[in-house]
């Protein structure tokens, strides 16, 4: 098999993987606050019943999290073996997140969660919640490092390329942790987890509502999943806008692919819904869309926060405006070779001894730097990404980001009025929407992954020089293996979930 | 000595009174051996560093990789 087969299996091994573990990720991050939310008002209260609710999502909860365990473990893997370039070349910044997400994941998990679900009678009612608080807080914090390692990659900052490590090394730590890409990744990331814990408690508890069982376990639950699955919904928009206002600065391919927009314009309107003329052509005269609906001047204002600005268009990054000053992709594929021929000059003057001229290539290769992954590209084309893909996977989150705003506000709204009995429409709308909510951050991670192709690192290294020159065959194996493996413990973790969901809150709960 | 005890009976007990945690026990202990046994074993070598001993003829392997 060629290279190129052997990337995309090493790119569809890697998707399913996370994809796999982004099934699990989010409950946690959503029900362990949810649930310290809850033994609150246990421990305020004194409510019995609220221990039961507690303990209850609390064995959801670790159902959830040791089915999802070590998942993300794999992908590591999957970059010593099959991405091997790009670990290397990553290595010194992803070395400091990744390190310190495993110390603390491993402290937390050993210590907290263990009096969290062994501590019911052995510690102090403020003790047990304040573990629980804690595993809320370090699980999420755990999730900060990886969107920090994530976020340089789709803007990466505070470092420099060594040229004779092959690495790029971090100059600064607090540029790569307050990176404003990674900051507004991490808080948009997280508030979809909270919605997507919120989603399931209601969910599960329209559920009960449905069979006419445990009613007010139910009904309360609901008054705490829906609050803070409102809240956190409303949060995710103001998030997703912040993260849309990043990319349009830092990744204009990724944001005229995710609106399908070809020919940029200044007062750009936003696609509500809409379809994509397929035989659109970059260049061409035809229409971007069979047919659509568009919210004018939105996209200029959300991308630049001013409705007169320009959105360059996918025709204006490829091709270049003159008048309004951008770059054909065809001067930076010049430049990145630049860059790539100082590179080779500078091993060659090396390992020759030849100082100055080594001197020469290594301000020649600053020179040309930023530019460095263009080099690699072989047409102007290259540079966007499917455009198919992101534009509709963006399209779905959005919309259905806007659904999850509304069931909440209606939810609590009938809780709150107390109307909320034999509303069977809505409790079934409910029910759906948990698999609604796992689609949501799926194509969520469609956007963020695929929109930044063909970059594993923007502007620096294409995803096709990332990988490892390996044997395509053992990649196919593995990833029919992984598919095998996570479909068995995804039923697995459904078969023991809808188990204990069916016992009910009344039956012993105890991890 | 007594507190290390304490936390050990923490643990035992905890696990002795496990109940839907035994059968999680059980899937994470096959998944634990599937990933890290098996994968990373037979499926999943770090190039890099079976390949070479030391970090300089790594570098220069990935700078060979990525301007050839």
């Amino acid at each position: 098999m060629d290279h190129g087969t052997l990337v995309e299996l090493s790119r569809a091994q890697f998707a399913l993987t996370a994809m796999y573990h982004w099934l699990f990720v989010p409950l946690t991050l959503g029900l362990s606050f949810i649930i310290a939310i809850m033994e609150s008002i246990y421990v305020k209260t004194g409510d019995e019943a609220w221990k039961k609710i507690t303990k209850f999502w609390m064995t959801l909860f670790a159902i959830n999290f040791a089915i999802g365990l070590a998942t993300g473990i794999i992908m590591e893997f999957e970059f010593g073996t099959n991405w091997s370039n790009y670990s290397w070349i990553v290595g010194d910044i992803f070395g400091a997140p990744l390190a310190i997400e495993g110390i603390m994941a491993f402290f937390m998990e050993s210590t907290f969660f263990a009096v969290m679900f062994f501590g019911w009678d052995k510690v102090s009612k403020k003790m047990h919640l304040l573990s629980t608080w804690l595993v809320a807080i370090g699980s999420n914090l755990s999730a900060l490092w990886i969107l920090v390692a994530n976020g340089w990659m789709q803007h990466p900052v505070g470092m420099r390329f060594n040229l004779d490590s092959a690495r790029f090394e971090m100059r600064n730590f607090f540029d790569v942790l307050f990176n404003p890409n990674a900051i507004s990744k991490f808080l948009h990331t997280i508030a979809s987890g909270y919605v997507m814990g919120s989603l399931f408690v209601v969910g599960i508890s329209c559920w009960f509502l449905l069979k006419k069982r445990d009613v007010l376990f139910a009904k309360r639950s609901i008054i705490v999943g829906a609050s803070f699955g409102l809240l956190a919904s409303i949060f995710l928009i103001f998030t997703g806008d912040e993260s849309a206002y990043q990319v349009a600065q830092s990744q204009p391919t990724k944001l005229a692919a995710m609106e399908g927009l070809y020919k940029g314009e200044s007062r750009a309107g936003i696609i509500a819904i809409g379809q994509l003329n397929s035989n659109k052509k970059i260049g061409d005269d035809q229409e971007e869309f069979i047919w659509s609906i568009k919210i004018p001047y939105a996209l200029s204002f959300l991308g630049f926060r001013n409705i007169d600005s320009f959105v360059p268009g996918i025709d204006d990054l490829v091709l270049g405006n003159k008048k309004l000053g951008i770059e054909p992709a065809q001067n930076k594929i010049d430049k990145g070779r630049e860059a790539i021929g100082a590179l080779l000059d500078y091993k060659q003057a090396k390992k020759t001894g030849d100082i100055q001229k080594s001197t020469v290539a290594l301000k020649k290769f600053r020179e040309y730097e930023k530019f460095f992954g263009y080099g690699y590209l072989k047409n102007p084309k290259d540079i966007i990404p499917p455009i198919g893909l992101t534009f509709y996977s963006f399209h779905i989150m959005v919309g259905l980001g806007t659904w999850f705003v509304a069931l909440f506000f209606i939810v609590l709204y009938l809780s709150m009025i107390g109307k909320l009995d034999d509303k069977k429409t809505l409790y079934f709308a409910a029910i759906f929407s948990i698999p609604l909510g796992y689609l949501a951050g799926e194509v969520g991670w469609i956007v963020a992954e695929v929109g930044r192709q063909p970059w594993a690192i923007q502007d620096m290294l294409p995803t096709f020089i990332s990988s490892s020159n390996i044997n395509s065959t053992s990649v196919a194996i593995t990833l029919g293996l992984f598919a095998f493996v996570f479909t068995a413990l995804m039923i697995a973790e459904i078969k023991i979930m809808l188990k204990q969901i069916k016992i009910g809150p009344e039956g012993e709960h105890h991890v | 000595m007594n507190i290390f005890r304490k936390i050990a009976h923490f643990y035992i007990d905890g696990f002795q009174n496990m109940r839907v945690g035994k059968e999680l026990w059980v899937l994470i202990m096959i998944k634990l051996f599937i990933i890290f046994v098996i994968l990373k074993l037979f499926f999943f070598p770090n190039i890099l560093y079976t390949k070479f001993s030391n970090d300089n003829d790594r570098a220069n392997y990935v700078i060979e990789n990525i301007t050839k």
